[in-house]
C-alpha cells in the first residue's frame, strides 16, 4: 500500500515536536522565575531584600510556592459549574503557551545536515495569529470567573473581558501600522527585514508606545489589573479558586508577561537580532550554530528587558479607576492609533512614490 | 481661615494642562523614583543572623544568678514576688542541709521558684528588690509556645548554668547585663 499523500517527515516532526517540548518548558521556568523575579524587583523598589531564605538569593523560592499550590486542597464550589469551572483556568494557561507557536527564537541551527528552524511554525499569517489567540486569552477570565458564580468574581469577569476587549482595538490598529511598514505578517520576514534595516522602533515609536499599553492591559497587569483588584474584588476571577488552578491562572498571566515580551522584542526591537553586528557575516566567520546560540541569547536579553520593564511599571503606576481605564481605551488610544496609521500610510505611499506628491 | 501648621497648603484645583494630561513625563518621573529605589541601602536587618543590640536598659527573660563558686544566690526570701505588680512569682523555701554548702549560699534556699511568663510585664522591679542579687533581667526575651503550661517557667529554665563546671555557659546567660543592685 503506498500512501505517498500521506509520506511524513517523520524527521520534522520529531525536530518540531523537540522544539514544542523545549519551548513550553522554557516558558514555564521563565514563568517560574519572573514570580521570584517579581517579588525581588518589588522588595528591591520599596527598599526590602526580597525572597531570601529559600536557596541563594531565594533562588528556590518559586519551586517552594509551587509545591505549596500543589499540596494545597483542591475546593470546587458546590454552585458553581464544575465543567467551565475546571476549563477556566486551562484555557487561560492553553492560550497563554499557544502564542509562543509563531515566535522566532533565532534563525537556524544547522544540525545533523538538517536545517533545523528555531521557529515551531513560520506561518505567513504570524500576527493573526497572535492576536486570534491572544483574544481567546479572554475566555479564561470570562469563563473562570461566571462558573464561580460569586457575584465578585463576575463583576471581575465582565470588567476584564471588556478591558482586553476594548484595548485589543487599539493593540490591532497601532499593529496595522507596523504591518503598512512591513509589508509581511509574518514574524520572521519582519525579524529579517529588521535585521537587513534598522529596528522598527525608530519608524513606529507612536505605535510601539500604543503597543506597549495595550499589551500591559492584555496581560491584565497593573495599572490595568482591574479584574483582579485585590482592595475591590477580593482577587476578582479567581476568588473561588484555590491550588493549582488558582495557580494556573497566576502562572498564566507570567507566561502571557513573557510571550508579550518576545512579541514586543520581536516586532520593534528586532527579535533575535543581535544589535550593532552584522548577523550573516559574522555567521560566515564563526559558523552559524554559535551565532544562532547568541542571538538566542540577545533575544532573551531583550525579553528579560521586557518583563524588567514590566514589574517596574507594576511597582509605580496605581491602578486606573473603571472609568479612567475606558477614557484612555477608548478616547486616548484608538484615535492615538488611528492618527498613527493614517500618518504612516500617507508616509508610506509617498516613499513608494519616491517622496513626490 | 488660620492654617494650623506652616506645612499647610491649599489644594490646587486648576485644570490640568496639555502637558500634563499627556502624563508620560508624570509617568517618567514616578519610574524613576522607583528605579532610584533600588539602589539605595536597605535598612532590613537579616534577623536570626544578626541582631539589632538592644538598649542598655532592656529588660528580658529572668535569671537565677549563682556567685563566683557556684552557689545560688537566692534565699527566698520572697521580696521579688511581693514587689511582683503583676503576681508572676511563687516560691517555696527550704532550709539548707550540712553537706549543701556547696550548693547555696545561705542557709536558706529556694526550692520551687516559678515566674508565669504570660503574667509578667517585665518591669525588672524583681531585680530592684532582691537584696541578694539573685535575680536579674537578661537581655533574651520569652520563646514562643504552645501552651500555657510552657510559659511557667521554674528553676530549670530561669537557673544560670554553673559559672565552675560551665563557664561558657554561664557567660553567654549572663550577658552585658550586670547584675546592678544590691549585695555588691
Amino acid at each position: 500500500m503506498h500512501l505517498t499523500l500521506l509520506a511524513i517527515d517523520w524527521v520534522l516532526l520529531a525536530e518540531k515536536a523537540i522544539l514544542i517540548l523545549i519551548i513550553i518548558s522554557i516558558s514555564l521556568v521563565v514563568a517560574m522565575y519572573e514570580t521570584w523575579g517579581e517579588r525581588k524587583v518589588a522588595a528591591f523598589m520599596q527598599d526590602r531584600r526580597g525572597p531570601n531564605r529559600a536557596g541563594p538569593g531565594g533562588l528556590f523560592q518559586p519551586l517552594a510556592d509551587g509545591l505549596k499550590l500543589f499540596a494545597k486542597e483542591e475546593i470546587i464550589p458546590n454552585h458553581s459549574n464544575w465543567l467551565l469551572f475546571i476549563l477556566g483556568p486551562g484555557l487561560a494557561m492553553l492560550t497563554a503557551m499557544m502564542t509562543s507557536a509563531v515566535v522566532p527564537w533565532s534563525s537556524h541551527f544547522d544540525l545533523f545536515h538538517r536545517h533545523v528552524s528555531m521557529q515551531i511554525a513560520d506561518v505567513n499569517i504570524g500576527i493573526l495569529y497572535i492576536f486570534g489567540v491572544v483574544s481567546m486569552g479572554v475566555y479564561g477570565v470570562m469563563i473562570g470567573g461566571w462558573a464561580s458564580n460569586n457575584k465578585f468574581s463576575l463583576l471581575a469577569a465582565i470588567r476584564g473581558a471588556s478591558q482586553i476587549i476594548s484595548y485589543e482595538l487599539a493593540m490591532g490598529l497601532s499593529i496595522i501600522a507596523l504591518l503598512m511598514v512591513t509589508g509581511s505578517l509574518s514574524l520572521r520576514t519582519i525579524v529579517e527585514q529588521q535585521q537587513a534595516g534598522h529596528y522598527y522602533i525608530l519608524l513606529q515609536p507612536l505605535g510601539f508606545l500604543i503597543f506597549l499599553v495595550c499589551s500591559f492591559a492584555e496581560c491584565n497587569r497593573t495599572p490595568f489589573d482591574l479584574s483582579e483588584a485585590d482592595n475591590e474584588l477580593n482577587m476578582g476571577f479567581h476568588l473561588e479558586y484555590s491550588s493549582m488552578k488558582l495557580g494556573f491562572f497566576l502562572f498564566a498571566e507570567y507566561v502571557n508577561v513573557f510571550i508579550s515580551s518576545a512579541v514586543m522584542a520581536t516586532l520593534y526591537f528586532g527579535g533575535y537580532d543581535i544589535p550593532f553586528v552584522n548577523d550573516a557575516s559574522l555567521a560566515q566567520k564563526i559558523g552559524q550554530n554559535p551565532v544562532a546560540a547568541l542571538q538566542i541569547v540577545s533575544f532573551f536579553v531583550k525579553i528579560v528587558a521586557f518583563i524588567f520593564f514590566f514589574m517596574w511599571v507594576r511597582w509605580t503606576i496605581p491602578r486606573f479607576r473603571y472609568d479612567q481605564l475606558m477614557r484612555l481605551g477608548w478616547k486616548v488610544l484608538i484615535p492615538l492609533a488611528l492618527i498613527n496609521m493614517l500618518v504612516t500610510g500617507f508616509l508610506v505611499l509617498l516613499h513608494q512614490n519616491n517622496w513626490h506628491f | 481661615m488660620q492654617p494650623l501648621t506652616s506645612r499647610a497648603k491649599a489644594v490646587d484645583r486648576k485644570p490640568m494642562t496639555m502637558w500634563e494630561k499627556m502624563y508620560i513625563p508624570a509617568i517618567a518621573k514616578g519610574m524613576s523614583i522607583t528605579f532610584g529605589h533600588m539602589f539605595k541601602k536597605k535598612p532590613t536587618v537579616n534577623y536570626p543572623e544578626k541582631t539589632r543590640p538592644f538598649s542598655p536598659v532592656f529588660r528580658g527573660l529572668h535569671v537565677l544568678n549563682r556567685d563566683e563558686q557556684g552557689r545560688e544566690r537566692c534565699t527566698a526570701c520572697g521580696l521579688c514576688a511581693v514587689a511582683c505588680p503583676a503576681e508572676a512569682i511563687t516560691m517555696e523555701a527550704a532550709e539548707r542541709l550540712p553537706q549543701e554548702e556547696n550548693l547555696y549560699r545561705e542557709e536558706k534556699y529556694a526550692a520551687k521558684y516559678e515566674i508565669n511568663m504570660l503574667r509578667c510585664i517585665f518591669c525588672g522591679l524583681c531585680e530592684e528588690a532582691c537584696p541578694k542579687d539573685a535575680i536579674y533581667l537578661s537581655e533574651t526575651f520569652a520563646p514562643a509556645n504552645y501552651t500555657r503550661k510552657g510559659f511557667i517557667y521554674g528553676k530549670e529554665e530561669l537557673l544560670i548554668p554553673d559559672p565552675v563546671t560551665d563557664p561558657e555557659g554561664f557567660a553567654k546567660a549572663r550577658g552585658a547585663h550586670e547584675p546592678t543592685t544590691a549585695g555588691k
